[in-house]
């Protein structure tokens, strides 16, 4: 298999690496990267296990060819705990039991972060639309919905104080 | 997922070029159907273009019409404030596809390029009297799809954009399937500025298609009652685990007349 | 039995767990990567039933980067042994069921879509993949038995020689005598029909499994996404692999979701297993999401009548079940079980009806083998129950909730014996029905459903009465029904010397977070800090011995029995202390983390009787061994019976059929709550799987060929969160009198009720259109069939599905 080079930025970190030509993202950061946080739920972009934020908005890695993230900024779970300190929104989805296997959750909240990023007010229907690619099946996802809620008032409650 | 050779041109006619040299070459867009149906060994082509590098996306609203650059992302066509002015059916229609990961990556040209039986697009662009333009001509809508997954693009044609006439009024409605969220049923039903009426059916059959007796009662009197008798017969429709012909026959009419209540 | 004292039980304590969840560092099998890792995938049968007549598989292995290919003929070569069943369920002429071999890999025939035919091992998946393609394999094919309910009628395509008319069992229990004589006498008769649709669990994370073998210690580890490594692992040891116990190590590690579909021993841990210590290598191999579909266990998927004999008030005197189930091709592990132990026992449900006759026979199709998924045959059972009284209500006039309040177990009845097997021990089931009459929202059902009604909806409230039976045991009793096994769980408490705790335990969480809620114990008991708490399971080498987590077992039987062990610890703890503060023993208390001499100021804190237990130079050596760290091993004196009301509001679109879930609401008792915050997660999960199977997942097959045709999320409809509302989880508190912590099992709950209170509120919404029946899952064009038939409006002929 040819092997290409791709420069991305990922987790706000320049990356240079080889991969495999034809590969998917999920699998350079997985098998490549050791970035383990990115689940595979299905492999075929129906489970949103995989979710990454790619140029701010949230994609299927699992549907990405590693080749098209040149020049591209990649943002994983394992990017949001930059400085040692949670994410509002791993701090909400802790304090509001919105995990129960973990499996959905690293795909969940970065579709979340996503969300939050371009919508700092979200109505409860923007939560929903905003997960409804990602499937959990433990919480019946009202726990993850508030708890991204929550989240969105405390990241607006820190900018207004910042 | 087999071996492939991947190109990523910069220009049109490098695509076309990267396809005539290919063995069995495959334009790719946004890669939401093509990459799972290789996955699935569905399709094993040996090159993929990725027509990504074209960096063909945008969308330009006037008030005759707005046009579509193959490569936008649903999401850029839904959050459109021109388009949601001009064509509000037409930003409602592209929210409303599958889910908020795929309307990052699907495009207008990829989709319409594909031509699922379910996919939404299908509905805009014969329902709204669309143009297809391509790397060498300009189709229009009611001739572009032609079959199951098939088009009237040459193997190495691609298409740039879509032109949509802005409409008087104009709404679409879709029953999505409930697990791919696809159309099992939906109907675009515009009247145009001209006064012509078109109901655009996709999910329901091999192809979208239009129902020329509801369109002609509604080009009489525009209104949900006009068409309340009128049925699409059965025969021919979908048939899968989650809906029958004579289902399908029936959302048509229920959506159709929701459609027109809702145009606006 | 009262709630144990302390700060931390009863309260929202937020997981431990957690953490590393939301960094991304859950460890999935997926996530273990061990050095020179090869790679398998698994050919399948592409046909429900085929004779095999040859594999070929030389060109496939010069395919570059191939191991090794096994098949059948490997496995019998090596003596690798059939994947067992543990439950036997007695034919009811006496004769034992049909007990056909399940090899590892097909030999002579396939007989489903995805039944395994070859392992293949290559350095990377994708060159196992390109192999795996290259394999010639030439089928007979025969004529393939998919439809349940004909599947045992004579004419009928043969799958085993071993089971005439594609019989498993024909079982029955109770008094058919007095259940005659009780329809005899009837003032009205009710009569349901009724299918329980077929299912997949579908946890996020497919299964998945690595073999390791290391020579030099000659020892065999399995890394599986499952809820039970010991009962793996024991079933490694006698029936598949036959390697020595303590050769075995299984692990498993985090596990994102199970559900019951992980409880069972798989083809792949065998062949993983074999493969890593024939060719020195760990091998993975992670299902791919449709292949689950495939070579996962299916669920529920039955037939069945029930008729209810009532008399002129509406009490139930008589109940008679008839159900077909579905075995698929294979028995799985606790197959048999399902529907007869776990559906039939249980069918008098919370009422007090005396006269019970339940017949189960369960056939072999050409599918994928059924077993137990979250509710097990109680969700079954409890369909079947409600659906009937549901109708009763509606056929007889009575009002749905007074049906209900007049064959209620009333409270003073308790302990309550039930006609078939159990003794129910507390319940107070009238109080909480009117609680949940109250969260339903019944007294203002008419002016709601006249506003929906102005709006073009019909709305519809439904609800489902259930009792169960979780945390099984005693062994003994299940021993005599038929099972296999131990019922029994394992809980050490090792006190380290600095007075940190570790538990060992057999249960396993795959999202159920013991991590936090056994730590809430001991650090209540003991007096401990929380964080220095840690719980240990899911590795049999780090935990000596253990069954699992199934059946809503973990906390009742596992933390009953970590809760003895802190007892022990106590006990042993107060020795030492009087030792030190030259007491009696016997006067000795313990509070709060502090030895005390009653009625004294005299005192020492658990650290520095941990300190002395470790370092016994002052300490009583000719009564007491040093050390602190005690083991129980709890075999429950009887079930815990949990019962509750769950609630649904839906409305209804007349013209499209669709269904909209306007509310779900759940009344339960599950006694104690070490942390309710946890108890309300289980019962949201639950009602999320029961409103997916009532309203959208269905496992279809293709009647003649017998191919799935939903073999992935674009067919199989999970819910998703545009399909669930907002829960509403309340309770009412009668502690379990059969377990040390007051606490009932709490994880099937909304699973077991979920489906029939949808049910419920559907047909509670189509009544005023004439609609009396339908079956789940109650999809849009169920609805508009329903409707459409029930106006008397001719119509087409149904389609498929």
């Amino acid at each position: 298999m040819t092997k290409v080079p791709v420069q991305f930025t990922l987790n706000g970190r320049e990356q240079n690496e080889f991969v495999d030509s034809g590969s998917t993202l999920l699998a350079a950061l997985r098998d490549k990267l050791g970035l383990y946080g990115t689940k595979a739920g299905c492999h075929q972009g129906t489970c949103g296990a995989c979710t990454v934020i790619i140029d701010g908005s949230p994609q299927l890695s699992c549907l990405t060819l590693a080749e098209r993230c040149a020049g591209k900024s990649v943002t994983t779970l394992e990017g949001l705990t930059g400085n040692g300190a949670l994410h509002p929104l791993q701090q909400a989805f802790m304090e509001g039991f919105a995990a129960q296997c973990g499996f959905c959750t690293p795909g969940m909240i970065l579709a979340a972060k996503s969300l939050l990023d371009r919508n700092p007010s979200p109505s409860r229907d923007d939560v929903i639309d905003a997960i409804s690619g990602n499937i959990c099946r433990c919480t019946g996802y009202d726990p993850i919905i508030n708890a991204i809620l929550t989240a969105a008032e405390q990241l607006r409650g820190a900018r207004k104080s910042a | 997922m087999d071996n492939f050779n991947y190109h990523r041109p910069s220009k049109p006619a490098d695509a076309a070029k990267a396809m005539k040299k290919a063995k069995d070459g495959k334009f790719m867009s946004g890669g939401m159907t093509l990459l799972p149906t290789m996955k699935q060994g569905l399709a094993s082509p040996t090159d993929i273009i990725d027509l990504g590098g074209l960096k063909n996306s945008g969308v330009t609203a006037a008030a005759a019409k707005v046009v579509v650059k193959a490569g936008t992302v649903h999401a850029d066509v839904a959050s459109d404030k021109g388009v949601k002015k001009a064509i509000p059916a037409l930003a409602k229609l592209a929210s409303g596809i599958g889910d908020p990961h795929v309307r990052n990556r699907g495009t207008i040209g990829g989709s319409i390029a594909n031509n699922d039986p379910a996919a939404d697009y299908p509905a805009a662009v014969v329902g709204l009297g669309a143009t297809v333009q391509t790397s060498a001509r300009k189709i229009p809508g009611d001739k572009f799809f032609t079959g199951m997954f098939e088009t009237a693009l040459k193997s190495d044609e691609i298409v740039s954009a879509v032109e949509f006439p802005v409409p008087k009024r104009a709404a679409y409605v879709k029953f999505p399937n409930p697990a791919s969220r696809y159309a099992m049923v939906g109907v675009m039903v515009a009247e145009l500025k001209d006064g012509s009426v078109r109901v655009a059916v996709t999910g329901a059959g091999p192809k979208v298609f239009r129902v020329p007796e509801m369109e002609k009662a509604l080009q009489a009197k525009f209104s949900a009652d006009a068409i309340a008798g009128i049925q699409v017969k059965a025969k021919g429709l979908n048939s899968d685990i989650h809906a029958s012909p004579e289902y399908r026959a029936h959302l048509v009419n229920v959506l159709a007349r929701r459609a027109v209540a809702a145009a606006k | 039995m009262n709630k144990p004292e302390g700060a931390l039980i009863g309260q929202r304590i937020r997981r431990k767990e957690d953490l590393r969840f939301i960094t991304g560092e859950g460890r999935y099998v997926d996530d273990i990567r061990l050095p020179y890792m090869a790679h398998a995938t698994v050919l399948r049968s592409p046909h429900a039933h085929a004779r095999i007549k040859s594999v070929r598989t030389k060109r496939a292995a010069r395919m570059p980067g191939v191991l090794a290919i096994y098949t059948s003929a490997d496995m019998q070569e090596a003596g690798v042994g059939n994947l067992p069943v543990g439950w036997i369920v007695p034919h009811t002429n006496g004769g034992p069921m049909a007990r056909p071999p399940h090899p590892v890999l097909a030999s002579g025939r396939v007989r489903h879509v995805g039944d395994p035919i070859a392992f293949i091992v290559a350095e990377t998946r994708a060159d196992a993949l390109a192999a795996m393609n290259r394999i010639d394999v030439d089928y007979e094919m025969l004529k393939p038995t998919v439809d349940l309910e004909t599947s045992i009628e004579t004419g009928a395509s043969q799958i085993w020689d071993e089971a005439p008319n594609n019989l498993c069992y024909d079982w029955d229990v109770g008094d058919k005598a007095a259940v005659d004589k009780a329809f005899a006498a009837a003032h009205h008769v009710t009569t349901v029909k009724l299918i329980n649709n077929r299912v997949h669990a579908s946890p996020m994370e497919t299964r998945g499994v690595i073999g390791h073998y290391d020579p030099s210690s000659d020892r065999y580890t399995l890394y599986t996404s499952n809820q039970n490594p010991h009962v793996i692992r024991v079933l490694l040891a006698i029936s598949t692999l036959k390697i020595s116990e303590e050769k075995i190590r299984v692990v498993a590690p985090d596990v994102g979701g199970g559900f019951g579909m992980k409880i069972y021993h798989y083809a792949e841990e065998v062949l993983a297993v074999f493969a890593a210590h024939k060719l020195r290598r760990p091998v993975k191999w992670v299902a791919e999401r449709s292949e689950a579909f495939v070579c996962d266990t299916h669920a529920r998927d039955h037939v069945t009548t029930v008729s209810l004999a009532l008399d002129a008030e509406g009490v139930v005197k008589g109940l008679k079940v008839d159900t077909i189930a579905n075995m698929g091709a294979y028995l799985s592990t606790f197959a048999p079980a399902i529907p007869s132990f776990f559906y039939a026992y249980p069918m008098p449900g919370p009422y007090k009806v005396r006269a019970v006759h339940v017949r189960t026979r369960a056939a072999f199709t050409n599918t994928m083998p059924v077993d137990a998924y979250r509710g097990a045959g109680r969700p079954e059972c409890t369909y079947v129950l409600e659906r009937a009284m549901d109708a009763a209500a509606r056929e007889m006039g009575i009002d749905r909730i007074e049906m209900r309040r007049r064959n209620l177990i009333p409270a003073e009845a308790f302990p309550y014996k039930t006609p078939l097997l159990w003794t129910y021990d507390v319940g107070e089931f009238h109080k909480l029905l009117d609680k949940a009459y109250e969260v339903g929202g019944f007294a203002t059902l008419a002016e709601r459903k006249k506003k929906a009604r102005a709006r073009g909806r019909y709305l519809g409230l439904g609800f489902a009465f259930y009792m169960e039976a979780c945390g099984m045991g005693p062994s003994k009793l299940l021993g005599r029904e038929g099972c296999l096994g131990g019922q029994y769980e394992v809980g050490q408490v090792r006190v380290n010397p600095t007075g940190t705790v570790t538990v060992l335990t057999g249960s396993h969480t795959h999202g159920q977070g013991h991590e936090t809620v056994y730590a809430q114990i001991v650090a209540d008991t003991l007096g401990v800090d929380f964080s220095q708490v840690e719980i240990v399971h899911g590795d049999t080498d780090r935990v000596a011995y253990g069954i699992g987590t199934y059946g809503s077992r973990s906390l009742a039987v596992g933390g009953s029995a970590m809760k003895m062990s802190l007892d022990k610890v106590i006990e042993k703890g107060s020795k030492i202390a009087a030792h030190l503060l030259e007491a009696d023993a016997r006067d000795i208390e313990f509070k709060r983390g502090r030895f005390t001499v009653a009625g004294t100021d005299r005192t020492k804190s658990f650290k520095e009787v941990v300190a002395a237990a470790y370092n016994p130079v002052d300490y009583p050596l000719d009564k007491l061994e040093p050390g602190l760290e005690e083991t129980t091993w709890f075999d429950p004196p009887d079930f815990t019976f949990p019962y509750g009301c769950h609630l649904c509001e839906i409305e209804v679109d007349p013209e499209t059929g669709r269904i909209e879930v306007k509310a779900l609401a759940a009344v339960d008792d599950f006694g104690n709550q070490v942390n309710p915050m946890i108890v309300e997660g289980q019962i949201h999960g639950g009602l999320a799987q029961g409103t997916g199977q009532a309203l959208l997942e269905h496992c279809v097959f293709d009647r003649e060929t017998g191919q799935l045709l939903s073999g992935s999320f674009m067919d199989y409809a999970m819910p998703r969160a545009d399909d669930l509302p907002a829960m509403r989880i309340e309770s009412v508190v009668t502690p379990c009198r059969n377990n040390p912590l007051g606490v009932k099992g709490c994880g099937e709950a909304g699973a077991i009720a979920g489906p029939a209170a949808l049910v419920s509120a559907v047909l509670d919404a189509l009544a005023p259109l004439g609609v009396a029946a339908i079956d789940m899952p109650v999809t849009p064009e169920k609805v508009w069939r329903a409707i459409q038939s029930a106006q008397s409006i001719p119509l087409p002929l149904a389609g498929r599905g």
